[in-house]
This record gives structure tokens, sequence and C-alpha cells, in this order.
């Protein structure tokens, strides 16, 4: 079944390929550059999954998926990217409520499978 | 309770006088009682007539009595009293002191005697003098050569007692910690450590020693936001105390901060555009049936990724290159100093003759000396083996932006191949590793002056600035500077009140004050503070304080005339509220000591609000002090006392000038006033008070 994807990430180069990889599994998918529009795109788009990067202008990934939360988007499926990749930033991606936690760079493959699961967890 | 002395010669004249009169009432009572009626009626008639000439008689008779004894005890009483305590002078402070020989001639003969003796005691004491020297020299040259191993060392090193008080400290210790003003105040021999390092880290040391003893290690900041390395071992013995090592450690920290920073920009820099070209090129591979114009656009993320990767560790390197590479730890050594190691290392080779040519102008390099000396004493023992080298020459100059360290021997007719030995030489490990390690390189080359070896080697990147200390380890100090005092070992338990503490034992800062004029009130301002500081009995000529002060206003002529600095000299130094901390700094802990130091008191005081300065600690005043020592000398001038005394008078009217004769003047009083029952601060205090209380009543009674 298809879902809806929401892309948050300010690099437009990596965007292309993430909203391809997703069109090609079979999603809908939605973009956000930054983490004001991704509060705003979760919102209106209600996605079932969101792929955010870390480090985003205003507000960063941490604190939209904290937001998230705590707004009560509890069923709503989130992997965070990452440029840092540090052990103790793993953690606290998944302490703030992350599902999944890919430091760059992925495996698109990888990706892919990893979203497919976590969707198949949800259905 | 004792008379003074005029008291006491009142008191004999009255006696005197009622003695006469006593005895001219005798005298009559017995011409009375031998009388009939009749001429004891006569006697009566003639005495009521004659009653104001003998009055006036009497009168007269006892005032010419007075007036007699009164030059009796003027040429006599006072001249001895004089003597006495110039005699005193002799054996407690100026053996080379002689008694003034003058009227009246009676005395004469005992200022003779007493000089005479005075000369033999002189002597006897310079012979004692010259033997316990001789002993003290012995045990003063094992200090000295401490203290010389200390100076020399690079590493900084203070010693300090149980107390905290420094007790040595090496040079390295003192340009270390002299990065400011507050620094520059805290390091002096008997000062509290705890101006350097925190008391509760000391105390935490102190417990960490105890409980392992062993040395202790901690990080700490010191002046100057400097970040400190300190290692702390106790000194054995009974008296006890703490060797620390200082080591600046900002420049390490600042590296590896920079290191990691760059490491950091290297490692999460680049994870963005390469997660961003694999995706793309993945997309690509995975997916072939994509279509043309979705390739195209992938095909050009793959493109302006790459670029942006590229860039990105370009200018990471650039921006943090020498702190990926351990150069940060390589020292700023003098070129000269470079060229004289290396020559003196090379030396050892037997069979060649080495030349230096000097740099013209002071250069400095990042370099590890000792192995580049190795390195090159090598290749030296390989070109003078292989290549039958004999000579060389070795000289440094600029190679864009490099600096070049050139080893030149003479042309050789018979052509043989150093270029395969320079090439063998250079790609052994240690050799490769070290150049490796300075961002160099090595090569051998031949120009129009002949054959040479080049050796690529950074220049500093931070020059220390001209006039900067040299070394420790380059300089030699001609005279020992008085860099401890181990006598500081036996400590006075802090907490001991002021008053209670020997005068022989506390610290001073004696200071005096150059000013436009003589009132603070109508506005006259400091234009200079010298001070120095007197621990354990000793002036301690390293341990000065000079500063100009800008008054902010004009300086009079008169006054220039006087302390000779014009306003010119003024310009450009910092204000009064600006000064004063620092001074309070160097001050801090001690006695204050003046001459008429209530003059410069009341412009300190006068500053106490804007400056924020206020100094608490007890004051002594040498122009009060004098008068307790010698009561009967009338002058207590700077210059008097110092002649009294012995001090050679030198660069009177300089604030610091003046600080040190005062200090001078000082430190020979105490035992003066020693032999008067007066040790301690306090009693030095209560003698002042009733001295200087006693010669205003005096002078009172001159007046009136």
């Amino acid at each position: 079944m298809s879902h809806r994807v929401l892309i948050v990430d300010d690099e437009p180069n990596i965007v292309t390929s993430l909203e391809f990889l997703m069109r090609r599994a079979g999603h809908d998918t939605a973009i956000a550059t930054d983490g004001d529009q991704a509060l705003t795109a979760v919102a209106t788009f209600h996605p079932h999954l969101v792929l955010l990067d870390v480090m985003l202008p205003h507000r960063d990934g941490f604190q939209v998926c904290q937001q998230l939360r705590a707004d009560g988007w509890t069923d709503l499926k989130i992997v965070m990217l990452t440029a840092k990749g540090r052990e103790a930033e793993v953690a606290k991606g998944l302490a703030v409520g992350a599902d999944a936690y890919v430091t760059k760079p992925f495996s698109t493959r990888e990706l892919v499978d990893q979203v497919a699961a976590l969707l198949a967890g949800d259905a | 309770m004792k008379l003074g002395i005029r008291a006491r010669f009142a008191l004999a004249l009255a006696g005197l006088a009622g003695y006469v009169v006593a005895g001219a009432g005798l005298l009559g009572l017995g011409v009375w009682s031998s009388a009939d009626a009749v001429d004891q009626g006569v006697l009566t008639r003639t005495l009521a007539e004659q009653a104001a000439f003998l009055v006036v008689g009497g009168v007269l008779y006892v005032a010419g009595l007075a007036l007699f004894l009164g030059r009796i005890f003027a040429a006599y009483v006072v001249p001895l009293r004089r003597l006495a305590a110039d005699t005193r002078l002799i054996t407690a402070a100026n053996p080379g002191h002689r008694l003034e020989s003058g009227r009246p001639q009676e005395l004469a003969a005992l200022v003779d005697a007493v000089n005479e003796l005075a000369g033999e005691y002189q002597a006897a004491r310079e012979a004692a003098d010259t033997r316990s020297a001789a002993d003290r020299a012995a045990l003063e040259a094992d200090r000295n050569r401490l203290a010389a191993l200390m100076s020399e060392l690079s590493v900084a090193v203070l010693v300090c007692n149980v107390e905290g008080q420094i007790l040595l400290y090496n040079a390295a210790a003192r340009e270390l910690l002299s990065a400011d003003p507050a620094g520059r105040a805290a390091v002096g021999l008997g000062r509290s450590i705890f101006g350097l390092i925190d008391r509760e880290l000391f105390g935490h040391a102190v417990d960490r020693i105890q409980a392992a003893a062993g040395a202790f290690h901690a990080a700490t900041t010191g002046p100057g936001d400097l970040l400190l390395r300190v290692r702390m071992t106790p000194v054995g013995g009974e008296t006890g105390g703490y060797v620390l090592t200082l080591e600046d450690v900002t420049r390490r920290a600042e590296a590896g901060h920079r290191r990691d920073a760059a490491l950091r920009a290297l490692s999460e820099g680049t994870r963005a555009p390469v997660a961003a070209i694999r995706a793309a090129i993945e997309s690509i591979l995975d997916y072939p049936d994509m279509a043309v114009g979705e390739r195209e656009r992938f095909a050009e993320i793959i493109r302006e990724e790459t670029l942006r990767l590229s860039d990105h560790v370009e200018r990471t390197l650039a921006g943090g290159s020498g702190y990926l590479t351990d150069r940060w730890q390589l020292d700023d050594v003098r070129g000269a100093d470079v060229l004289t190691t290396v020559a003196r290392s090379v030396r050892t080779v037997q069979g060649v003759t080495v030349a230096i040519r000097a740099p013209a102008e002071e250069q400095w390099l990042e370099v590890d000396t000792y192995p580049i000396a190795q390195a090159v004493t090598d290749l030296v023992r390989l070109l003078h083996a292989e290549q039958g080298v004999t000579a060389v020459e070795f000289c440094l100059g600029d190679a864009d932006g490099h600096a070049a360290f050139d080893l030149r021997w003479p042309a050789d007719a018979a052509d043989r191949n150093p270029e395969d030995t320079v090439r063998r030489w250079s790609s052994e490990p240690r050799v490769g590793g070290l150049l490796e390690r300075h961002d160099g390189e090595a090569w051998f080359a031949v120009d129009h002056h002949g054959p040479y070896v080049r050796i690529l080697l950074p220049w500093s990147r931070t020059p220390p600035v001209a006039g900067s200390p040299v070394p420790p380890a380059l300089t030699r100090t001609p005279s020992r500077p008085e860099f401890y005092d181990f006598d500081l070992f036996r400590a006075v338990p802090a907490g001991t009140a002021y008053d209670d503490r020997r005068l022989d034992e506390l610290a001073y800062t004696v200071f005096d004050t150059e000013t436009t004029g003589l009132e603070p009130s109508q506005g006259d301002e400091i234009i200079s503070i010298g001070a120095a500081r007197i621990v354990n009995g000793r002036l301690l000529l390293q341990e000065t304080y000079e500063q100009l002060v800008d008054p902010g206003r004009s300086v009079p002529a008169a006054s220039q005339r006087i302390h000779g600095i014009t306003p010119a000299m003024l310009t450009g130094q910092p204000a009064i509220d600006d000064v004063l901390p620092d001074f309070e700094r160097f001050a801090q802990g001690s006695v204050l000591v003046g001459h008429n130091v209530a003059f410069d008191l009341k412009f300190l005081a006068l500053k106490e609000a804007s400056s924020g300065v206020r100094l608490s600690q007890p004051v002594l005043d040498t122009l009060l002090l004098s008068p307790v020592a010698h009561p009967d000398h009338a002058d207590h001038s700077l210059e008097a006392i110092a002649g009294r005394l012995g001090v050679r008078v030198l660069g009177r009217h300089t604030a610091l000038g003046d600080a040190l004769l005062t200090g001078e003047i000082f430190v020979r009083l105490i035992p003066l006033l020693a032999d008067r029952g007066i040790t301690t601060l306090g009693e030095a205090r209560v003698a002042v008070r009733r001295t200087h209380q006693a010669r205003i009543s005096a002078t009172l009674y001159k007046k009136y």
C-alpha cells in the first residue's frame, strides 16, 4: 500500500535522491527544507514517515522530533539522518523519539529497506 | 615612672635652691638667737628696710647658680648622653661610625678612648665577619649552585613552605607568570602562592600528597588566562614544603582544540556531500530504467557535490594545517641558536671542520633542535666517509616562505656522487619522520657556490616579540638574582596577629611617591610610585615596583626641578586609578614602610573612592622610628639618618630611589630598635606613639 513520506533536509541534492527513492518505492512525498516547515508539513500532509535531517536551519531535527512527539504524533515513524554520527547523538536521537537513526553517507538500498520495514510494522 | 632628663635637672635645681635658702635661714636663726632684745629690734628693722634687696639678691644668687649649673649640664651631661647613644650606634648598626670630639676638653679624652676602642672593635668584628663570612660563603656557594641550577632550568619551578609562602622561584617561573600585572606581583619571595594557585587546589593537593605520599598533578588557570599544568611534590625533612613545577599548556590545549575542530570539520563536512554522491550514484545504478532527464540531474548532483567535497577538504586542511600534524609541539627557536646547536653536534665528527654564517637579523624557527642536530651530524658523517668532505658551512636563509637550512662544502674535483648519499640519508625512517614532522624537505643541489644540501624547515608562525625574554637556558646573569630565601622554610604560622610578629621576620613594602606638589587637597597629584620589598630583613633588589602616573594635570616647574619628571614623560602613562590596584597587589600581605609616610598616605587616601584601593595593612614611618632609636639627635631627615647609619645615598628624588634608601635605613633601624627592647611590630608602634608625643610636647614647651 502507498504511504506518505515527508522529506526534511535543507540540501537540495540529497532531497532529489531521497524523493526519487521514495517515489520509486511507491510512496507519496512532500518536502520541507527547515524545522518550522517540517512541523507545518506534518500537520497538513499527515505523513506516515518522516526522513528528518538533524542539521536544519531555525529548529534542528532533535527539536522537531521532540515537538512532533509532544504534539501527539506517536504513530508517526521518524527516521533521523545526520552527518555527525557521534554515538552520543545517536542515543540522543533515539531518546527524543526517533524510530531509526541513519548516518550519512548511507546505502540507498538499506535506507529504502529500513523505511519499508518501519512502514510495514505500521500497517 | 622614669623622669625625663629635663625634669630631673629642674628637680636638682630646685633642691639646690632650697638648700641655699635653708642655709641662709639657719645662719639667720643663729645670729637671731645670740642677739639681745635691742639688737633683735635693730635686726628686725634692718631686715624690714632691706627686704626687697635681700629677696632680689637671693633670687639673683639662685639664678646665677642655676645658669652655672645649666651650662655645666649642657656642656657635660647632654654630650655624655649623645656619646652613649653614638657608642651604641657603633656596636649595633655602624661599626665605622666615630664619635665627634669637640668641647668640652674634659670629654675629649673619653671620646678618644671610645674611638680607639671602636677601632679595635671594628677590626675584631671585621675579622670575625670574615671568618663567619667564609663559613657562610661555603653554604651560600651550595645554595647558589642550586639557585643557578634552578635558574638555568627551562621548566618553571617554585618552592614554597607548608604555609604556601614562596621561598624559591626561577627565571622561567617569573617569565611564565609575568604575563599580566597580577602574576607579576604574585611571584616574589615570601609571597603567598595563593596569588598564583587556588587555595582550594593547594589544599586538595596537600591532602592527596599526604594520602599517597607522591606527586600531585593538576591543570589550573594561571594569571593572564594561562592554562597551567602543575606538578607538586613534597620536600623531605622536618621543615617541609613543596616543589611545584609549572608548565604552560595553553598552546598545547589550543592546538588540541584546533586539531579537534579540524578533524570534526573533516569528518562531518565530508559526510553530507558523500551522502549526496552515494545516493545519486546508487539511484542511477539501481534504477537503470530512469528517465534521461532524471539521470542527467543525478549526474549534475554528483559533479556539484564532488567539487564541494574537494573544496571543503582543501579549506579544512589549509585552516587546520600544522595542528593535524604534531608541528604544534615544536619550539620557537632563534635561527642563530639552531645553527650553533647543530654546529656543536657536528664538531664531534672527526676530521671535519665546521663553520657558521650567522644570520644578519633575528629569525625564529619552529623546530625540534636536538633531533635535527643529530640528523645533520649523521649526514656530515656520511658525507665525510663516502664523499671525503672535510669542511662544512651552515647558513640559514629564506626560500619561498620556508626557512632554508643549507649545508655547504667546497666543490671537489674528484666528482663523486653526493646526491646518492643524501638520498640514502633522507630516506632513513628517522630522518624522513623528522622532516615530515617539520613539514619539511631535504635535497641535494649544486649552484655557482658549489654543492649543498638544503633542508626546508618552518619559520615560526608566532615569533616571540622582539625584546621578549631570552629562553632561560641561554641567559647568563652575571650577578645571581635573589630568587630564593630558604630561611622562609621556618615559616611563621599564619594567623599570628601583626602586632605580635617580630620586626625582623615581617615582610615589608617600602614605598615612596613623587607628586606635583605638597597639597593633595588643593589638587596636587601623584606622578610616580616606587616600591621595594623587604623579606627576612633583606631588601630585595629584584622585586621592585616602579610606575609613572599620568596626573591628568600640569606638573609645576618648581616640582619638576625636584623630581626631574617632565610632562612629556607622563603622557601615555596609566592614570592613578589604574595604577593603585597593581600597587595594592604588590604590597599585599606586607607592612607598609615609608619616610614621612603620612604625606604619601594622604595622597593615597584621597584616591580610595575612585580607585577602590584601600590599603589596610599596618604602616611604619622611618621619620618616626629614627627618633625612637636616636632620641638625642635632632635631625631625622633621610640624608641625616642615612649618614648616621652608614647608608650610601644614591638616586634621591626618584620614587624607587627614595624607597630603596628608606628600605636600607629601615633594615638597619631594626637592630637598633631591638637594643631598646623593641622587637615586635606592636612594640614599635607604641614606642613611635610615645616618642612622637614627647617630641610634640617638647616643641610646644619651646614655643611658649
